[in-house]
């Protein structure tokens, strides 16, 4: 078996979408200066909730919908928390991961009487783009489009320069008369949306099915590409697609041996969180994060 | 944190977890009824309620550590986690009599998760890495590396299933009082509480670390090498982890296998949160969360409610306890 084909591209693709998802909500939190630890959270929400529309009207599209806005709730939470509240935002982002692994796991023994999946569901109907990037479905299709226009939205517009100035030097922006908190308020509540998405992407695009904890650490993931991609969307977007690629390359790797030697998954498995401890480290590069990063003012 | 705070934000959290209980359909007095049952109903269910609190308690110190020098270890689940192999790896492959063994395994689960605390503390001392987002990024290092050990190096040959081989008898800490299943490892957690009180309390390095907590700015113009305070605070935070993984081991298991920890590290914030980053706040909290977790148990098993609803508590409670700690000090900033 040939280890390089069109399968393992879309297998990259297909591992790659949910992290670039929540990834560009990561940058757009972040960028506005709001610290978002909380996407693992908003993804499992957006999978769980995403699921249950599907299972309850068996439409994936409202599934879909339904997935998205449980992500944009918990958005909106996070920002009412940090903006609102003044709560820390590392603990509104803990505290969030936590109220979503055990509000999803208790709805899922509730509704369903059974722990560890919900049964499966619908899932969103896909496309044939050919025979090398195969099958793909709204969400893997809409994802360069979301790439370019958030980037646009971030450095080509004044909306943009204002949301990121909210993240560099919040006094500026509210001595310019614009609130600083309704651009942060904003931003985080579509990160929620787009880390929703994320989570869609797992119960509807992949599985057609919930499983307890799906989100499984790819939000985390998501956190390192934005801080590999230096906070910016293509960045972002690039580092996702280098971590799912390599994610991709270790499961069709594994039990194979290269050069004489078999590579354990598991040390694959810890090259995004390893590569993003030495960017941050300043080996490779500088990762310098927004200047009003996680600040209350 | 004022008590009366305290009690206030556990009576909202029960209050809005009968609310999420009486909606799904399920009695909220029969499910904490079950609960309380569970956790002290006899004598077992309370030995097993200070099983389940000895490792939040330690790593609950842990992360009390790390809140009160200004520094959020959210890495304590990785620190434990190689602590807790490390104390197996001692426990199995060393032979000496079990007054050696017991002090060697709990230093060597100290050093292991010292280590992994020490890495985010240096570049969060050097580079000016916020140690939130390097603590989590060894979480999962240290996820997949144990996962790997248990399935290689370090498995037992003698089974199928990922973990070591058995610690020596002289490595376990035994089991005391005859109250349920209670071991020696309740022990090391009140010796640990009371060496952080008086470290923290009563010593000129504890004090400096207790300054940085509130100020940085103000710690570096008073003379304080902040950076040190950082690295120590780290090491210990790591290092309590390491000893909350390996008495776990020691007391519990008596062998490291994978995912032996359901999630103690996560637990512990909410624990040091709760208990105002005090030795004696966080002791308590974790008897609390001890008793929710085992009492849980009983409660999903009597009633229909699912066990989960104790970790919606536990989200509420980091809500209210981290707001109320954490305001009116300045975070750490990225690039200090």
């Amino acid at each position: 078996m040939d280890v390089f084909d069109p399968e393992l591209l879309r297998s990259t693709l297909r591992l790659s979408t949910p992290l670039i998802l929540a990834a560009l909500g990561g940058v757009l939190s972040e960028r506005s200066g709001v610290i978002n630890i909380a996407l693992e959270g908003m993804m499992l929400a957006g999978a769980f909730f995403g699921m249950l529309g599907s299972y309850l009207t068996g439409n994936a599209l409202i599934g879909l919908l339904v997935g998205m806005t449980a992500g944009m709730i918990l958005g909106f939470l996070h920002a009412v928390l940090t903006q609102n509240l003044k709560v820390n935002h590392i603990v509104s982002g803990v505290a969030l991961n936590i109220l979503s692994f055990g509000g999803t796991t208790y709805l899922l023994r509730m509704i369903f009487q059974h722990a560890g999946g919900s049964p499966p569901i619908t899932g969103l109907s896909t496309w044939h783009i050919g025979k090398v990037l195969g099958d793909q479905n709204i969400l893997s299709l809409s994802v360069p489009i979301l790439v370019v226009l958030i980037g646009l939205l971030l450095f080509r517009s004044p909306l943009g320069l204002r949301l990121r100035a909210a993240g560099e030097n919040p006094s500026a922006v509210a001595a310019a008369g614009i609130s600083f908190r309704v651009l942060r308020y904003l931003a985080v509540t579509c990160s929620g949306i787009l880390s929703g998405l994320a989570g869609v992407y797992l119960s509807l695009g992949q599985l057609n099915m919930f499983t307890e904890g799906m989100s499984g650490g790819r939000g985390f993931i998501a956190l390192a590409a934005v801080i590999f991609g230096k906070w910016t969307p293509w960045g972002a977007a690039g580092a996702a697609l280098f971590f799912g690629f390599f994610d991709a390359l270790q499961m069709r790797l594994q039990g194979q041996a290269i050069l004489g030697h078999a590579i354990p998954s598991e040390f694959m498995l810890i090259l995004p969180y390893a590569l993003t401890i030495i960017v941050l480290a300043g080996l490779v590069g500088r990762a310098i994060p927004p200047e009003a990063l996680g600040s209350d003012e | 944190m004022s008590l009366v705070y305290t009690l206030l934000s556990l009576v909202v959290a029960f209050a809005l977890a009968a609310v999420i209980i009486a909606v799904s359909g399920e009695n909220p007095w029969q499910s904490f009824q079950a609960m309380f049952m569970g956790a002290f109903g006899d004598l077992a269910a309370f030995g097993e309620t200070i099983v389940k609190a000895t490792p939040l308690a330690i790593s609950g110190l842990a992360v009390a550590l790390g809140l009160r020098t200004g520094l959020f270890n959210i890495g304590v689940e990785g620190q434990l986690l190689v602590g807790a192999i490390a104390a197996a790896w001692c426990g199995y492959a060393i032979s000496t009599p079990a007054f050696l063994h017991i002090p060697l395994c709990l230093t060597a689960g100290f050093v292991a998760g010292g280590f992994w605390g020490l890495l985010p503390g240096l570049l969060k001392a050097k580079r000016g890495v916020h140690e939130v987002i390097t603590t989590i990024m060894m979480n999962y290092v240290a996820l997949h590396l144990t996962h790997y050990m248990v399935l290689n190096p370090m498995k037992d040959a003698h089974t199928m299933a990922p973990q070591t081989p058995a610690i020596h008898t002289t490595a376990q800490l035994p089991q005391i009082a005859g109250i349920g299943n209670i071991h020696a490892g309740v022990l090391v957690g009140v010796l640990l509480a009371v060496v952080f009180a008086v470290f923290i309390s009563r010593t000129v390095v504890g004090y400096e670390m207790r300054i940085v907590g509130l100020s940085s700015n103000a710690a570096r113009s008073a003379g304080i090498n902040v950076s040190k305070m950082l690295l120590l605070a780290m090491l210990l935070s790591g290092g309590f982890a390491g000893i909350g993984g390996a008495v776990e081991v020691m007391g519990v298991h008596h062998k490291f296998y994978d995912q032996f920890s359901p999630g103690y590290g996560f637990d512990s914030i909410a624990v040091a949160l709760l208990g105002g980053a005090t030795a004696m706040g966080t002791g308590l909290s974790a008897i609390l969360f001890g008793a929710l977790r085992n009492g849980a148990v009983t409660m999903q098993l009597v009633t229909d409610t699912p066990k989960e609803i104790v970790t919606i508590i536990q989200a509420i409670v980091i809500v209210f306890a981290g707001a109320k700690f954490l305001r009116g000090r300045q975070s750490q900033k990225w690039d200090s």
